[in-house]
């Protein structure tokens, strides 16, 4: 059984500001950019103009004589210094993805593809320079549009591919047929879901140091998962993996964009070996719009059957899924369709489900893991079916979902997707959900700006999301990905906790639960703990930032090592007071007796063990440092659940959405820190409605250019857009750790887009407006009231 | 994303920038607020031989207000426009606009006539420079002369300045009584480039509208006085105003339709006239 021996009073649980926020807010945070090396080199890419063309380098000579100018190489100078990698996975067999390599070879399969790098002086000679690098472009035709990408007679995406289909599925358990036919109620529809992608404020970033002398590699890079990148540079560089340190310092959000493994990243390592000398990349707002990973464009065709008691009987869903030209490196993005077709009906009990998954190849750049991986497509899905059978029903749509939430009795439940159920609190939560909504009074504000004329609207979604993945998720599909983590404490001399963590800081403020859990762990208040992460030659190996995994498994991690540390501090005072550890114990820096009356203070402790050690007792020999690594040996995921509501105001002259209110109550289990929840949970929503309302990647239809490149024209959602966010919890702590927590990071962003999209046709319905794609602009409003024609 | 080789000058005198525009021709680029130039250079979209810097040149920011004319000097930021009293007294139409001028940070930086010559289909000054009849004057090494700004805006970026010219200030006259400004736009977020803007003044007799001018932007390609549609609603009103909208050259494209754009102007107009009623 777990240590679950949380001190009464103690850390874990408040409502603590980060400690890391003043650093950050008076501008001294060090990002990648921000740290220079000796006799570096800049690098820009040149990058195919082209989502398709066949190329020929026809000269790099005036490119090389430009003052200023270190080296342009090409895919055929890299090759040498780096291996090619292909995306596989046993979890998708006979998945479709080319090989890859740092830089693109003869042809060019997505607009912002690298197929040359420029080193030079200064990032501006670089550019220079890549004006005069002679290339011989012959444009193929692409194919850019998921509708059509598996058409009979649609061109390949790669040459010699007979199909662009990467790989097909079909899963699900129980009588589908037999349910639609006895259905008292079957609703369907068909969804579209528009290509976004996450967009840090720091875009990605390395500065590569090769050095030829000690055949070692350092390499600074914004990246939400050190180690991964350890592991992967050493075997594509060929370099043992103790060789190869990769440093993330401050790191400006990553939200999934982070975590994979990029082709002009790994270009610059082997630039830099190539070179022997420093380079540094920092990725442009185009290129990073262009070419870091886009995700979520998916055509859901969805049908439920429900039957005359208006119980949820089975689904039925068939998604293709816009991959881009290769699966991403290294964990594909085939995971991205799988998550999405297990969430659909994740809060629901149904009896029969049947999934058809087609992921198709495309001109475009690969789609990879963004924040709450799939689960808010599966979620709009579910939830805007649920909301049109409540609607056919002629019932309120939280009767329906109430009806239907999965039985706590029931669990844990492995439903009809494959989705294991365990320690949800649907009722509860629901509670909560319509004691902070205050129903009544907010359903009578609603009639009244009804009555005004104004056209308002509010939607609810139910949320299950699969947390904190465990070593199972990517280790049966022979994917190298950590899911562990390593903590290691120290006592310092002075009394003082430093903490290493293998968890990684990339905003979202990790580092402070981490300082609370040792902190309560060991017995000292959180400022006496100093926390590192984000280094590889600092911690040892660990997973990283990705599916909302920190607490739940690094803070698993941290609390096994302060537990260790605390035992051995109260087996070394023991000695010394002629006392025994169960007579003792560590609370705020000191060790007390059982009345709680301080005997010594840990820096008296400290100082002894470290600087007088003459005076300890013989056969003491005090092991202050502690390490513990966790992994959950239960539970491929750790489930969590949570309900949202959106109120939003359309015009419905102009198509324009007003999101005027939002409510989540969420259920993460134990919160590690409230405070940090709570804006996690409301930066989620606010990146939900940017997914709802305002995102989008386009592509011309024509000649596939990609069209949203800068921030004019990719529109996030800004302090405007954002409502107030009234965030509440319910707090089911899991079972099987120490802790009990659970992921708490994505869920804001999985429930928000299909709130706001039940919101903006609730305020519709009474205009015979149905709307089901995403991002609902201007023009998806007026084509739906028929203001505007349909799309040809 | 850094901007190809360019010379800087940063002249101290009028004249001396008109020299140096006199020049270089086609290949100078006046640099006054930089909020739309800077980013264009970094694309590398616009690629100067030589960049002008306007802004140690005194006097080009004035704002004053003599004899019914309002003159603004073609470096005044939108900030300073935006709090000016005389503006406010002269031209409330341009206050309107400005709210919807982008953000703080940019109007702090963004000049008026920066606007005008950049001349984006999009922008909200130019539409209000038509609507109320401003004049430009240009300068150039071989002096100064006037252009209505009827006819000052020619296409997308496109206008009747000539190689060595530079907007020096912009005179409007001040409202007169009984006039009322209305300025209003449909942007996807608050100061992204108008969908559809429309710039209105108009003076009524009792409930009947006696007199208007309108002009439209981030819907043709240029903004003008929208003649038609004022005739018609002096004459039928605004059904029949938004009617004469049919006929406008609306710009088309992947996400906003010309169709759309026209759908706005009418939704404006009506709104826009329906409020002083």
């Amino acid at each position: 059984m777990p240590d679950t021996a949380l001190p009464p009073d103690g850390w874990i649980g408040r409502p603590m500001p980060r400690a890391a926020t003043r650093r950050l807010i008076e501008g001294r945070g060090r990002y990648t950019d921000d740290n220079a090396a000796k006799g570096e080199l800049h690098a820009a890419f040149l990058r195919s103009p082209f989502p398709h063309a066949a190329f020929r380098i026809t000269g790099c000579d005036a490119a090389r004589a430009l003052p200023g100018v270190r080296a342009v190489l090409t895919a055929e100078d890299l090759a040498p210094f780096c291996r090619s990698w292909r995306t596989q996975s046993l979890a998708f067999p006979g998945l479709v993805s080319p090989e890859q390599g740092p830089l693109a070879r003869d042809r060019a399969v997505y607009q912002g593809e690298p197929v040359a790098l420029v080193l030079a002086a200064s990032r501006a000679v670089a550019e220079d320079a890549l004006e005069l690098v002679g290339v011989e472009w012959n444009e193929l035709p692409a194919v850019t549009d998921v509708a059509h990408a598996l058409d009979a007679g649609t061109p390949p995406v790669h040459q010699g591919l007979s199909s662009n289909l990467a790989w097909r599925t079909e899963f699900g358990e129980g009588d589908v047929e037999a349910a639609f036919a006895k259905a008292a109620l079957v609703v369907e529809e068909r969804f579209t879901f528009t290509r976004h992608t996450g967009v840090p404020l720091e875009a990605r970033s390395v500065l590569a140091t090769y050095d030829p002398a000690a055949e070692a590699l350092e390499v600074r890079m914004s990246h939400q998962i050190p180690h991964q990148m350890q592991v992967h540079l050493a075997e594509l560089l060929d370099l043992p993996m103790g060789r190869v340190r990769v440093i993330a310092g401050d790191v400006g959000g990553g939200f999934g964009i982070k975590m994979h493994v990029y082709p002009d990243e790994v270009a610059v390592c082997a630039a830099s070996r190539l070179t022997g000398r420093p380079v540094r990349y920092v990725c442009d707002r185009i290129e990073a719009l262009m070419a870091d990973i886009h995700a979520r464009e998916h055509v859901v065709q969805a049908r439920m059957a429900v039957d005359a008691e208006g119980r949820i009987l089975a689904f039925d869903v068939d998604d293709i899924q816009g991959l881009g030209a290769y699966s991403i490196y290294p964990r594909s993005s085939t995971v991205e369709a799988m998550s999405v077709l297990r969430t659909v009906g994740a809060p629901y009990h149904f009896s029969a489900y049947r999934a058809r998954l087609r992921c198709a190849l495309q001109n475009k750049v690969p789609t990879g893991q963004y924040r709450s991986v799939g689960h808010p497509i599966g979620c709009a899905t579910t939830e805007r079916l649920v909301d049109l059978a409540a609607a056919a029903r002629g019932e309120d749509p939280l009767e329906f979902r109430r009806r239907n939430f999965l039985p706590e009795a029931m669990m844990p439940w492995t439903n009809p997707a494959g989705g294991r159920m365990a320690e949800l609190s649907h009722t509860a939560t629901l509670a909560e959900f319509e004691r902070l909504l205050d129903l009544p009074k907010l359903r009578a504000e609603v009639a009244a700006m009804r009555a005004e004329g104004r056209c308002v609207g509010l939607g609810f979604s139910a949320v299950v999301e699969y947390t904190a993945s465990g070593p199972a998720a990517y280790g049966r599909a022979g994917v190298p990905v950590a899911a562990m983590d390593t903590v290691v404490v120290t006592l310092e001399p002075t009394g003082d906790v430093v903490a290493r963590a293998s968890v990684a800081e990339i905003g979202q403020g990790i580092q402070q639960g981490i300082v609370q859990v040792v902190a309560d762990a060991v017995g000292v208040p959180p400022s006496r703990v100093t926390i590192h992460t984000g280094d590889t030659a600092n911690a040892p190996h660990g997973g990283g930032a990705w599916a909302s995994r920190g607490a739940a498994i690094g803070g698993e991690a941290a609390w096994g090592a302060g537990r260790k540390l605390q035992a051995e501090i109260l087996k070394t005072a023991a000695a010394l007071l002629q006392s025994t550890p169960d007579a003792l114990d560590v609370r705020d820096g000191q060790v007390v007796d059982a009345k709680g009356t301080p005997r010594m203070s840990l820096a008296e402790l400290a100082s002894t063990v470290f600087f007088r050690g003459h005076e300890l007792p013989g056969g003491v020999q005090p092991q202050f440092t502690a390490t513990h690594q966790f992994r959950r040996e239960e539970d491929l995921f750790l489930t969590t659940n949570g309900l949202q509501a959106s109120l939003v105001e359309v015009d419905p002259d102009t198509g324009l959405v007003t999101p005027l209110r939002h409510w989540v109550v969420g259920d993460c289990g134990r919160l590690l820190n409230p405070l940090l929840v709570d804006e996690q949970v409301r930066g989620g929503v606010v990146q939900g409605i940017g997914e709802a309302l305002l995102e989008a990647c386009r592509y011309d239809p024509g000649n596939g250019q990609f069209l949203t490149g800068t921030l004019a024209d990719y529109l996030l959602p800004m302090a405007d857009n954002a409502p107030d966010v009234t965030v509440g919890h319910v707090e089911t702590p899991y079972s099987g750790s120490a802790l009990g927590a659970k992921g708490a990071g994505e869920a804001g962003t999985c429930g928000a887009p299909a709130a706001v999209l039940n919101a903006v046709n609730d305020a519709l319905g009474s205009r015979g407006a149905r709307i089901s794609e995403l991002p609902v602009t201007p023009t998806v409003i007026l084509r739906a009231l028929g203001t505007l024609e349909a799309a040809e | 994303m850094k901007p190809a080789r360019f010379d800087y000058a940063c002249p101290g005198t009028l004249g001396g920038a008109l020299a140096l525009l006199a020049e270089q021709g086609p290949e100078a680029s006046i640099l006054a607020g930089g909020q739309s130039l800077m980013p264009m250079l970094n694309l590398r979209m616009a690629r100067p031989a030589l960049l002008v810097d306007i802004n140690r040149i005194p006097g080009l920011d004035a704002i004053t207000l003599l004899d019914g004319v309002l003159t603004i000097g073609a470096r005044a930021r939108h900030a300073d426009v935006l709090t000016s009293p005389l503006v406010q007294q002269a031209a409330p139409l341009l206050i309107q606009a400005l709210h919807h001028v982008a953000h703080p940070a940019i109007r702090n930086r963004g000049t008026l006539g920066g606007s005008l010559a950049l001349a984006d289909p999009a922008a909200e000054m130019p539409a209000c420079v038509t609507c109320l009849g401003a004049t430009l004057v240009l300068a150039s090494a071989s002096g100064e002369r006037r252009v209505p700004a009827a006819s000052f805006f020619l296409g997308v970026y496109a206008t009747a300045l000539e190689h060595g010219e530079m907007i020096l200030r912009v005179e409007i006259p001040a409202i007169r009584p009984g006039w009322i400004h209305a300025f209003l736009e449909v942007s996807r977020r608050h100061g992204d480039y108008a969908m559809a803007g429309l710039a209105l003044a108009i003076r009524r007799d009792g409930a009947h509208v006696a007199e208007a001018s309108i002009a439209l932007c981030g819907v043709e390609s240029a903004t003008r006085r929208q003649t038609e549609a004022e005739a018609a609603l002096v004459a039928r009103g605004v059904d029949a105003a938004c009617d004469r909208f049919a006929h406008l050259d609306a710009m088309g494209g992947a996400e906003i339709t010309a169709a759309h754009r026209i759908h706005l102007a009418r939704v404006l107009l009506r709104r826009a006239v329906g409020a002083q009623d």
